[in-house]
This record gives C-alpha cells, structure tokens and sequence, in this order.
C-alpha cells in the first residue's frame, strides 16, 4: 500500500471556496420545465372543477326576478311590450354585432353589452330566453309582487298572481289575505293528488297489466290444446279488466279534480291568463325571499334533483332514474369484472407457463385496455345483445317473441360490457398485486405443506386485495364516466322503470335504464330547449363526477384500511 | 429397530414415506444415515451449483453447513425439501434419500414430503395473520379444524419454541407487531407446530441481534432432541455453538465434513482451515 494513498484530502483553494454558487446549475431548466407541466395540468383540472362546481351549484339557487322598462325611444320591444320580466342568466359583452354596431364601437371605445334573460312562459310567448342590449333598458326594477310558478309544462310562469278561481263561485282576488293560504293549500292539495294518480297510474294499473300480459303469455303457451284452461283465464283476465276500469275511472275523476281551481295571473307588461292548479307543481315570490328561504328552497331543489324523475324531455324535475341506473350497472359491471379478471391475472401469473404465449396474451391484454370503447359497444350489441341474449330468449322466453326480452339492449348487456372493457384494467393490477408478495411469504407456505391453491389462497390473494382494490377503483371510475358503447346496448333517454323494483322477481336485468353520463350527452345536445337544459347539464355532470369521487375515496379508504392490515413485516 | 412412533398431525407422510418410520426415541438408536445425499450435482440453467456432494446426516443432530457466499450450501439445503422445484430452469443429479426413501421419487408428494420437513427461513416471514393463526397455518391446509387439537398444538409449538410466555396473552393479535426475535421464533413455532422429522434453517440468525440470536441457538439445542435439524449459517462461532457435525463447502464441493470439534480444532484441509480462521470469505 502506498503511502500517497493515505494522504488526507488536500483542502480546497480558498478562493473557490468563498466564490459566489454560478447562477444556473446543468439541468435547473428541465426542472423549471416538469413544474410547468404540472402546474399547467393542475390549472386545467382546477379550472375545470371550478366551472363545474360554481354552474352546477347555482341552479339549485332561486333567482330573484328583475323587471326591465326598455326606453320608449328604442326601437328595442319584446312582442309589442316594452316592459319584460325574468331573471338574469347572463349580463355580457354582446356577441352578435352587424358592420355598423361594430364601427360605433370602435369609435366609444367599448362593445356594448346585453342581458339574457331567462322570462318563461314559454307558452305564451314560444321561448324562454331573450337577449336585451343594455342601451334598451330604462330601469331595472324588482317588484315584490311577480310570483314565479313551477309548472310541470312549458317550465315556469312568472308573473302577478290575480286571483284564484274555483269552478262555480266567488273568485279570491289577490289582495285578499285569505289568498295566500289558499293558493298554498291548494297547491298542497293539487300535488297530493298528482301523486295518488301518479300511484294509481303506474303502480296498481301497471300491476294489472304485467298480470295480464303474463296471462296472455300463458293463454299463448296452452294454445289450443286446453280450452278450458283458456276459457279461465279468460275470466280472470275479465276481472282484471274490471278492477282496470275501476281504478281508470277514479284516476279519470281526479284528473278531473286537478282543473276544479284555475289561477288567473297577469303576464309582465299586459293580458292576463289562467291556469289551471293542476299545472303548478310549486310557487315562490322571488323578491320577497329572505336569505334563510332562499336556502330553504336550495335545499329543497337539491332535493327534488336527487330524489325525482325527470319531467319536459329531461329539462325540469330531478333525476334519480339516472343516478340509480348508473349506480346498478357500475356495480354489476364491479361483480362480473373482479371475478373474471382476478382469475385470469392468477392464472397467467401463478400457472401459466411463462413464454411466448403468454408474452403475448399479456402484451394483446394491455392492447385491449386501449381499443375504442365504442368498439366494445358494437361487439356487446353483435354477441351480448343478439348471440347470447337471442339464445336466451329463443330458450327461455320463447312465448313472449317477436318481443325480444334479453335480445335487446339492457343493463346486464351493458354492466357485461363494460365489465370486457375494463377486464384489462383489473388484470394488469392484480398481475402486479400478486408479483408483488414477498418470495419469502410464498415460500413458507409452501415449506408448511400448503399447496398451490393453498398458498394462492390464503397468502398470496390477502396480501394482494389492496392492489386489486386499485385496479377496481379504475375500472370503476372508467365504467362509470363511459357512455359512447352504452347507447348501444341499453341506455335510454327515459327509463319508464328502475331495473329494481317491487313487481317479481325484483331485479329486472333485461330492462333498458338511465346514465348520469348518457343524460349529460342527451340534455345537452339532443335537448328541444338546449338552453334551458344547460343548468341540468352543469348540476348532473357535478353530481357523476362527485359519484366518481366518492366511489374512489370509498375504494381507497378500503384499501388504505387493508394495507393496513397485510402490511409485511418490515425488517 | 424400535416401533414406530403413532404421529397424530400428519397421515400423509406415511404413506410417502412407508418403510424405516423411524426410530425416534434414544440417543442410541440414531440413526447415522438419516439423511443421505448421494452423489448430488444442482444445476441453475448452464450454472453448475453443486459438484457431486456425497453426506450423510445423522437424526437427531444439528448439522451445520459453512462456507463463504454462493458455495452452494444453501441450494443444497433448498433441495432436502425440494424448495428449488419453484426456480425455473433447473436440474439436478445424483438422490437424496430421507430416512431410506428417495425424495425425487415420482411417487414422493412433495407436499408431504415438505410437511415432514420444516423450514425456517433467513428472513423472518410471518403471515400477515394473527400469531395464533401463523403458528397452526400448516395443520389449516392439512384440513385440521378441530379446535382443542389446534389449541393444543398452538401452545405446544410456542412451548417448544421458548415464545409461548411472551405471546400467549397476545395470539389474536396480529404477527407483525412481534420483534424481530420473535417473529424468527415465530417461524420455528410454525415448522415446529406440523411436527417435521427434519429441521432446515437457512441462516436462522443472520437478521438478529445477539439476544435474539442466542435465544434461537438456545432453542436448537433443546430442539434437537426431537428433531434432526440441518442449519445454514455464516457464523462461525454459531456453528461451533450449537452444531455437532460441520460440513464446509466451497464453490459447490464438499470440502470437508465432520464432527464439529475436530473443524473447529485440527481440520485436515488446508481450505477449512483458512477459511475458519478467517483469512478468506
């Protein structure tokens, strides 16, 4: 050894010690350059959230109600009047200018502006919105006596209530103050009955028509062979036509009912109309609200929205049908995908025998993860929907063709669906899940005489449900958000009942259902009314995205909870 | 020969293992051969691991075998319980014989066989299970569910593996808030609980602190009693601890075997000699 190596490090130069640090260090730049990206990512999700959250969280608000007086020397007027009503949805630069307005600007130096107003009454006046330019308005007034009414037609009314009148009598006008509790019980009374009928129609004149289709069926089944049979049911199906008729004829003189008040109001600006109670679902006098009832009626519309059935093409109402049939199918599609694949990661991971081949199913596992999902939709449709579903029908229900039962598009064809499309998902994390146990733990079980199932099951499928949990989570998030291959195998527009009910056998899982994600798609874009379908299209995509949180915090919290408990020894 | 002993844990193993069951109780009757590796050659692919190993191991000893790294002491302890079946792409020559019967015999379970030979590992390797679920995970996948026969073993395993006073207060709990000396002794009480004829530890010790360590070696010596234990370690001092017979290996040969006083004290090659006075490995 020699002695040079022993020296002690000669210490640095002074002078390179005290030197200032250089400025820019080799590679700062990249760094500056990943934060970028980051921060760039984190602003287009915050923003996204933002727009989101802030539109969907205001329709549930109720809005005050403004009346405008335009100037009388504008040529600005709204069918003949120049006083309109209505709230404010936007007040904005002007987007639609001609050469001329576009030249005044430039020379004041600002674009005008205008307001959009939202007015109602669509039946009298054919359309909801209006656009008023600022330079029109006269005055912006909130009188405290404009009534806007929900209506389960034509959206809201809004305009001053006149007085209340029953079929044959003495009308209440408005400025008696017996009016007001009333119209309230009245309202009351009106919606109490829509319900019985609502009750009647579906529920009790549905059951007597599932009883006498099923009867039909069998009548078809027996066909000639047993006429006296036919000739009992036939009398069976003759009661039913008569308890039909009775409760037909009791919805009929509700219905009736429904029109026995009418409510006279007058529109902003002019004439006055009439409705009948029947029509009003609820009422509020905007400007009159406190900030306590505004949040009263907050919560209340959050509530119909989560809790109702969609009314006017999807427009108005809530839209529970749709959060249920997402909810079902995404957990359908959870039981039929985590079975499915977590056998297969065990098997190519843990049997197979590792080469060529299962190279290559795994690399054509990882391709399938990235095929199109509307490609998955055709295929669902090809073999779910017509192969297996035709098979199911020609074997099972053959009695009730032509009419297809599982032959058409439904929510097992779709939670099956998806369930392929998200397999990968599940396989490739298990298949890590697994690899990932310790040698050592595999090890011992084996050394204890366990075998390989044994091992498989007992050390090895523990000790990985954490990872598998991870991949659920994304193939869950991925279902639930998935609409293009569901338009092809049983998503609808509106479901006329939940694929869970009362009526036997309870789970309908050849009944076509409604999608948070479908319905974004369908408000939006297929809408009569696209603008009055916009509050619906912010409020239903805040709720599928905070559906698809929750499902992964839910999933993580599990999982943290299991890591938890199969941690390995650490030493 | 004396008769069998009636072992109550483990039926298959007889019929694996039918002749020669073994004669278990009397130091006199050991039987020198117990454990015969005859002419062994271990293959990793084109790697030639083990060179044509001849050793007897006789039961109811410890036996220990050293050598420096990659000398193929572990391989050859891996392949007495045939753990090397799990590596792909290996090979081996030669037989092993167990108490008279070749354990790569196709007719050989290598289930039963492995449940007549406990293994402990360098790494301690709980399961993520509770200790008393660790302790009779064996008789579980034997299909034992009758509760006192468990309780019985449980306690008995943990009796004979000097944890039972410090964990029996805590068997429901989870295995991996034990130390790490428990843990390892956890592991023993587990091979134990299954009642092997053979022992195999594969650097029992490596991972533990010097109380922990002596705990263990404490333990192989009451262990050997009933067991004939085969012990993988790089300690010297260890191995002249607690073994009887030492079995020096280097890069894959046999170099040197025999009783352990006479390694430690007159070896007769010159490689042992260097090697366990520490001029090399």
């Amino acid at each position: 050894m020699s002695a040079a190596t022993l020296d002690p490090p000669r210490p640095a130069p002074r002078s390179a010690l005290l030197a200032p640090a250089p400025k820019r260090v080799a590679g700062e730049a990249k760094i500056w350059l990943t934060s970028v990206g980051l921060a760039l990512g984190l602003l287009m999700v915050a923003g996204l959230l933002w727009i989101i959250i802030d539109h969907g969280v205001r329709v549930f608000w109720p809005r005050r109600v403004v009346q405008m007086q335009l100037k009388s020397d504008s040529p600005f007027e709204f069918q003949g009047r120049k006083i309109i009503a209505g709230s404010i949805v936007r007040h904005a630069e002007k987007i639609a200018l001609d050469a001329a307005a576009i030249a005044a600007a430039q020379a004041r130096g600002r674009r005008p502006k205008e307001w959009q107003i939202y007015v109602g009454n669509k039946d009298a006046w054919g359309q909801n919105f209006i656009f008023v330019d600022d330079d029109a308005v006269e005055a912006i007034t909130r009188p405290a006596d404009l009534l806007a009414i929900e209506r389960i037609e034509y959206g809201q009314a809004i305009g001053e209530p006149v007085a209340l009148q029953p079929k044959d009598g003495a009308a209440i006008a408005a400025g008696d103050p017996a009016f007001a509790p009333k119209l309230a019980a009245l309202v009351r009374e009106v919606n109490a009955r829509r319900k019985e009928i609502e009750h009647l129609e579906k529920d009790e004149i549905g059951d007597i028509n599932a009883q006498m289709e099923r009867i039909k069926l069998d009548q078809k089944k027996i066909g000639d062979s047993a006429p006296r049979r036919v000739a009992a049911l036939d009398a069976i199906v003759k009661t039913l036509q008569g308890q039909y008729e009775v409760l037909a004829r009791t919805a009929g003189e509700l219905r009736a009912a429904q029109g026995g008040w009418t409510l006279a109001y007058r529109l902003p600006g002019g004439e006055e109309r009439t409705m009948p109670l029947g029509q009003i679902v609820s009422y509020y006098f905007p400007n009159r609200l406190t900030l306590f009832q505004r949040a009263g009626w907050f919560a209340r519309n959050l509530r119909v929205f989560l809790t109702e059935e969609p009314r006017e093409a999807n427009t108005e109402g809530g839209i529970f049908p749709a959060i249920f049939g997402t909810f079902v199918m995404t957990l359908l599609m959870s039981l039929a995908v985590m079975p499915f694949g977590v056998l297969a990661a065990i098997y190519l991971r843990e049997y197979a025998r590792q080469g060529f081949f299962v190279r290559a199913v795994r690399i054509a596992v990882n391709n399938l993860a990235g095929v199109p999902s509307i490609v998955f939709g055709v295929f669902g449709l090809g073999f779910f929907v017509y192969v297996v579903g035709g098979a199911i029908d020609s074997t099972f229900y053959s009695v009730h063709l032509p009419n297809p039962t599982f032959g058409t598009g439904g929510i097992l064809w779709a939670a099956a669906t998806l369930a392929l499309m998200t397999v990968p998902v599940v396989i490739v994390a298990t298949e890590e899940a697994i690899s990932a146990v310790p040698r050592g733990m595999r090890e011992a079980s084996l050394a204890c005489g366990a075998s390989k199932w044994q091992t498989i099951q007992n050390i090895i499928l523990p000790s990985s449900i954490p990872g598998i949990l991870t991949g659920l989570i994304l193939a869950m998030a991925r279902g639930a958000g998935e609409v293009a291959p569901l338009m092809l195998v049983g998503v609808v527009k509106l479901a006329p009942s939940l694929p869970l009910d009362t009526v036997a056998p309870f789970i309908h899982l050849d009944r076509k259902f409604m999608h948070l994600g479908f319905h974004i798609y369908d408000l939006g874009f297929q809408s009569p009314d696209s603008e009055a379908a916009k509050p619906m299209v912010y409020a239903t995509t805040l709720l599928l995205i905070s559906l698809v949180i929750v499902l992964n915090l839910a999933a993580i919290v599990v999982r943290e909870r299991l890591r938890q408990k199969y941690k390995t020894g650490a030493f | 020969m004396p008769p069998a002993v009636p072992r109550t844990n483990v039926p298959a193993m007889r019929q694996t293992l039918p002749q020669n069951e073994s004669a278990r109780e009397g130091d006199s009757a050991a039987n020198s051969r117990y454990i015969h590796i005859r002419d062994f050659s271990f293959f990793y692919g084109p790697k030639q691991a083990l060179h044509n190993v001849d050793l007897e191991i006789p039961e109811k000893r410890v036996t220990a075998f050293i050598g420096p790294s990659g000398c193929g002491k572990s391989t050859l302890l891996r392949s007495l319980n045939r753990m090397n079946d799990l590596v792909d792409h290996v090979r081996h020559t030669g037989d092993i014989v167990v108490n008279g019967s070749s354990i790569f015999h196709p007719d050989i379970e290598v289930i039963g066989l492995r449940k007549r030979i406990g293994m402990v590992f360098q790494k301690s390797n709980p399961f993520p299970k509770s200790v008393y679920e660790n302790v009779i995970y064996s008789l579980r996948v034997a299909g034992q569910n009758d509760r006192r026969t468990l309780d019985e073993t449980a306690e008995h395993a943990l009796r004979a593996s000097a944890l039972w006073d410090e964990v029996k207060d805590r068997l429901q709990e989870s295995a991996l808030g034990l130390s790490g000396g428990q843990q390892q002794r956890l592991c023993i009480a587990r091979a134990i609980a299954n009642n092997p004829e053979i022992l195999l530890m594969d650097e029992p010790c490596s991972a533990l602190d010097p109380i922990a360590t002596g705990r263990v070696e404490e333990l192989i010596h009451r262990l050997k009693e009933n067991y004939t234990i085969v012990i993988v370690t790089h300690n010297m001092q260890q191995a002249g601890r607690c073994s009887d017979h030492t079995a020096f290996f280097y890069l894959g040969k046999l170099i040197e075997y025999a009783r352990t006083e006479q390694i430690f004290t007159n070896p007769r090659q010159k490689q042992t000699e260097d090697y366990i006075t520490g001029r090399f490995g």
